[in-house]
This record gives structure tokens, C-alpha cells and sequence, in this order.
């Protein structure tokens, strides 16, 4: 690097973005281990009682499991189904794709709070209850796109040489999609599972509209914001943050493997 | 999409189950997705009294939407707008110097650590985002702390609840996203176009101008296109930050919703809301080219 007055100026914006950025989260976590009343300084010294409070919390256990529970199937749908189209898309030109393709896309520009209501609509004229059903039908529908669009990115010419290896060596379609393209897609299905289950996991509106009794982690940390700032929330919210980070990195290695592999 | 030469993207054999593989998901979409939006549609022009629907095909919730209360609604929507605009250009002026200085000031090998360190905070929850705000600008938050410490003020500074908040929050959240797709296309920008202008004297300024910034307005256009569209549509961070002394449109929404149930209201106001984010899309449509991104 040349050492000139630009260096010091980058340097700057590098220092202020990583202090705005940081900021929030850096009192967040740094005031989840607050040993007193407030997550706020002065810092009181270092306990580990908001967690024990957070985890002995019945409605926050249960929450926790719903939205891992959520998470985890809508993911996979949308996974399996996004994969199966971009599949379908990629492999056979009709006039039909681009019609399929703007479909798929579409409900990435409407807002979760449109989407959840014209669901919630929907239920209730269907006679169908609010539950973590109706929530995970609904984080299907936000994140199909986005695995759809992962997967379609990813499945190019370079896996058909091997399909057709396949094929003359006499496997069935069947076989071929899941023995040969599978395998050569599961970095692009393990990002698009992440991505999905990190969206899913976080995802209030949506759940907030279609949950009554059996809610959502963000739900529960909604209804505790009420009575305003408490090293609690800031317990949660370091564990939330650290399971969406961990689900990151996964994706992120998943997509670095795959970079390296070519 | 990369082909090979000569080898054409389609296999031989499977025709029928690729015909239906893309079915599923197309259904789904139908069924979950756009039959809603056509129910919400339909449910925006009728009027409902006491659980009875007792008008079809009447535009009266958008006529509320314009009139109620001197306009509450119609203001709901120009707070909506401002805000978003406002985040908008903000978030630009806020990453668009991060991605360059990663682009082009930090070595090659620590760009991607870097990059995905600094955008760290983007995937925590939305909720816990807004509220960990609060930590930093509510009445104990640590400016007011600060502000008193310093003798700047006399008593306790409460900055929640207040249009200021709001932008703070969400431009924050979208500073991280702009990042991300200015950085994406920065990289892009081949480097022999800049060091071409400079070997033909254009001095580092005149390299950014006429090369680098046009070149990279195409990675502005989508992270600006998304930050409207998420922003504009968002309800928690406003309710959390911005409190309701001054309600945005999607808060006016989910009031309608919570308190009176009244649907056929909520439904237009959603349309309405649709039509900008759909107005902004054709505005925008020309500069979006989200394969450069």
C-alpha cells in the first residue's frame, strides 16, 4: 500500500463505519452481561443472570423452539421447491419461462406487511386458524424467490455435460437429479437453505399477523419491548444475533468452498 | 447465464419431469401469493359495517383513504415518502465511500474478511436492531448520558419517538445493503479504464468523476431501488424508533388492522402503498440492471 494522506482518509471511513455500524450491537451485547437493573452505563461488572432469566422465561423457551421449528421447514421447502423450479427453468427453453420466472420473482417486491395481511385475509375467509402453519406458509413465500434465485444463478451449462454422461451411462431423470445435479448443487441449496432460515428465523410481521397462541422469537421480543430497555432484551437479542451469525458463516464457507472448487 | 459452445443447455432425457418440476413453486406462488393480493384487491372496494358486507364495488376506502380525519391518512403517506427518500440519499452518502475505500483502498485479500465484518450487524434481527437503537437514544440511552455528563444538558435527552430515530435506524440497516451492492459492482469496474484516464492525465478527481462514479451508478440504482421499497413498506422500525406521534403509512395500516379490524380500509391503503412502490419501479426501471450487481 502507498502511504499517502489517501490511506489515512480511508482509514477514517473505515474507522467511523465500523463505530456506526457497531455501535448498537457493541451495547447490546456488552450490556446483555449487565450485572444490574438497566443495559446502560455505568457498566456494573460482568453477570450472567439475564441469560439464566431469559432461559428459565417459559414463553421465550417455547418461541425459541417455534421459530427454530418455523425456520428450519420453510427453509427446506423453499428450498426444495425453489431448487426444483430454477431446475425445470434452466433445462427446458419454452415460451413459458419468462412467465414462470417473473411469477417466482414477484413477491420480492411487495412488502411482508402486504404479504402477511392479504394472507391473514385469505385464512380467515378459508376458515383457516391463525398458526405456525399459516406463519411457515408464509416465510415459503418470502423466500422462494430468493432460493429460487440462488439455485437459477448457479445452474448453468458446466453441470449438463455431466448429466449427460449420466444419462448415456443409463441413469433415469430421477437418478440424474439426484444423484449427479444435486451433489454438484449442494453449496448453491446449503446458501439458499442459510439465507432462507436466517430471513425465516428473524421474521416478525409476517408472524406476528398469522401467530396467536403458538408464537415467534421476534413476537416475544416484541410484546417484551413494552416496558421498555432491560438487560433481558439484551440477552435475547445477543443469542438471537448469535445464532443468525452462526447460520452466516455457515453460508458463507458453503459459498467460499464452492468459489475454490471453481 | 454461461453456456459452453456448442453444448446446449438441454438434456436429452427427463422432458416430463422437467416439464413439472418448476409446478410446484409456481402453485405455491399462486395460491399463497398472488390470490391474496387479488382477494385484498377485491375486499379494497367493498364497505363493511358491523361484520356485514354491505357495498360491493365502491371506491368509498379510498375516498376515506384521501379524506378521514383532514387527511391523517393521505399525511401518513407523505410522512412515508419523505422518510423514505430521505433514507434513501442518506444511505447512499453513508456507503458509498465504505464500498470505494473496500474496493479500491484496502488490500485484496482483506477485502471479502472486511466486507462481510462490516455488514455483521445487517443479519440480526430486525426487531433487536430498532431496540438496540433505543439503547443509544432513548431518555437513559448514552447520548443523554453523555450529554449530562458533559454538562451539555440539564436533564435527561430522550431522542426516541422522534422522525430523526427513524431515519437513524433505517439508514443504518440500509447503509449495510448499499455497501453490499456499490461494493459488488465497484469491483466489476475494470481498472485498466481508470488507469487508462490517468496515464491520459485526468487527475485522481477527474478519474472519479467521469469514470468510476458513472461506472458504478448501476450498483447505486438497485441498492437505492431495494432501500425504497424495504424502507417504504417497513412497519417495525418506525413503531419502535419513530414511536406514533407521527404515524408512516405502513403504521396507519397495521392500525387499521389491530384496533377497528377494518379490512376493506387496511386493503386499499396496501394498494395504495403497491401503487408507489410500483411507481418508484418504473421511474427506477431503466437504471435497474440487477445482472451488473
Amino acid at each position: 500500500m502507498r502511504f499517502r494522506g489517501g490511506t489515512v482518509a480511508s482509514a477514517l471511513v473505515l474507522i467511523a463505519a465500523a463505530i456506526f455500524i457497531f455501535l448498537p450491537v457493541v451495547l447490546l451485547v456488552q450490556f446483555s452481561f449487565q450485572d444490574g437493573l438497566v443495559p446502560v452505563p455505568p457498566f456494573k461488572g460482568f453477570s450472567l443472570r439475564w441469560y439464566e432469566k431469559a432461559l428459565e422465561n417459559r414463553r421465550l423457551t417455547e418461541a425459541l423452539w417455534n421459530s427454530a421449528l418455523v425456520a428450519l421447514l420453510s427453509s427446506l421447502l423453499a428450498t426444495i421447491l425453489g431448487f426444483l423450479a430454477a431446475y425445470g427453468l434452466a433445462r427446458r427453453r419454452t415460451r413459458w419461462n419468462r412467465l414462470a420466472e417473473l411469477t417466482l420473482m414477484a413477491p420480492i417486491t411487495v412488502s411482508y406487511l402486504i404479504i402477511g395481511m392479504g394472507l391473514l385475509m385469505t385464512f380467515t375467509m378459508a376458515g383457516i386458524q391463525k398458526s405456525l402453519l399459516a406463519v411457515g406458509i408464509g416465510h415459503v413465500v418470502i423466500n422462494l424467490p430468493l432460493a429460487f434465485a440462488i439455485c437459477y444463478a448457479q445452474l448453468g451449462a458446466h453441470q449438463v455435460a455431466y448429466e449427460r454422461a449420466a444419462e448415456d451411462l443409463g441413469a433415469g431423470p430421477w437418478q440424474t437429479l439426484l444423484l449427479v445435479t444435486v451433489p454438484i448443487m449442494a453449496p448453491s441449496l446449503g446458501a439458499a437453505f442459510a439465507l432462507s432460515a436466517t430471513l425465516s428465523w428473524d421474521e416478525f410481521v409476517i408472524a406476528f399477523l398469522l401467530s396467536r397462541f403458538d408464537v415467534t422469537l421476534p413476537v416475544v421480543i416484541w410484546s417484551m419491548l413494552r416496558s421498555g430497555l432491560s438487560p433481558e432484551l439484551n440477552a435475547v437479542g445477543t443469542l438471537v444475533f448469535a445464532v443468525s451469525v452462526a447460520a452466516l458463516l455457515a453460508a458463507e464457507l458453503l459459498i467460499f468452498r464452492r468459489q475454490r472448487g471453481g | 447465464m454461461r453456456t459452453i459452445a456448442g453444448l446446449p443447455m438441454t438434456t436429452r432425457a427427463a422432458p416430463r419431469l422437467l416439464a413439472w418440476a418448476p409446478a410446484p413453486a409456481v402453485i405455491w406462488t399462486a395460491l399463497f401469493f398472488i390470490l391474496p393480493l387479488l382477494a385484498m384487491a377485491l375486499v379494497s372496494l367493498t364497505r363493511r359495517e358491523r361484520g356485514q358486507t354491505v357495498d360491493l364495488w365502491t371506491f368509498a376506502n379510498y375516498g376515506t383513504f384521501l379524506t378521514q380525519g383532514g387527511g391523517v391518512f393521505l399525511e401518513a403517506l407523505r410522512n412515508s415518502i419523505e422518510v423514505t427518500l430521505i433514507v434513501t440519499v442518506l444511505s447512499v452518502l453513508v456507503a458509498y465511500p465504505i464500498a470505494y475505500v473496500l474496493a479500491y483502498r484496502v488490500p485484496a485479500r482483506w477485502q471479502r474478511v472486511l466486507l462481510v465484518l462490516l455488514v455483521l450487524p445487517f443479519w440480526t434481527s430486525y426487531v433487536i436492531r430498532s431496540y438496540s437503537w433505543l439503547l443509544v437514544l432513548s431518555e437513559k440511552g448514552i447520548i443523554s448520558l453523555a450529554l449530562q455528563g458533559l454538562g451539555l444538558a440539564d436533564g435527561p435527552v430522550g431522542l426516541g419517538n422522534t422522525r430523526g430515530a427513524t431515519v437513524l435506524g433505517f439508514v443504518h440497516f440500509f447503509a449495510m445493503l448499499l455497501t453490499l451492492t456499490i461494493y459488488a459492482n465497484l469491483v466489476q469496474i475494470r481498472e485498466s479504464y481508470r488507469r487508462a484516464a490517468a496515464d491520459l492525465g485526468a487527475s485522481p478527481l477527474q478519474v472519479f468523476l467521469r469514470i468510476t462514479m458513472p461506472l458504478s451508478l448501476p450498483g447505486v440504482a438497485v441498492g437505492a431501488f431495494l432501500t425504497f421499497v424495504l424502507a417504504i413498506g417497513d412497519y417495525v422500525t418506525p413503531q419502535i424508533l419513530g414511536g406514533s406521534r407521527e404515524l408512516l403509512l405502513p403504521q396507519a395500516i397495521m392500525l387499521q388492522v389491530g384496533r377497528t379490524a377494518d379490512f376493506p380500509l387496511a386493503s386499499a391503503m396496501s394498494m395504495v402503498l403497491m401503487a408507489v412502490v410500483t411507481l418508484a419501479y418504473l421511474l427506477f426501471a431503466r437504471h435497474l440492471r440487477m445482472d451488473r450487481v
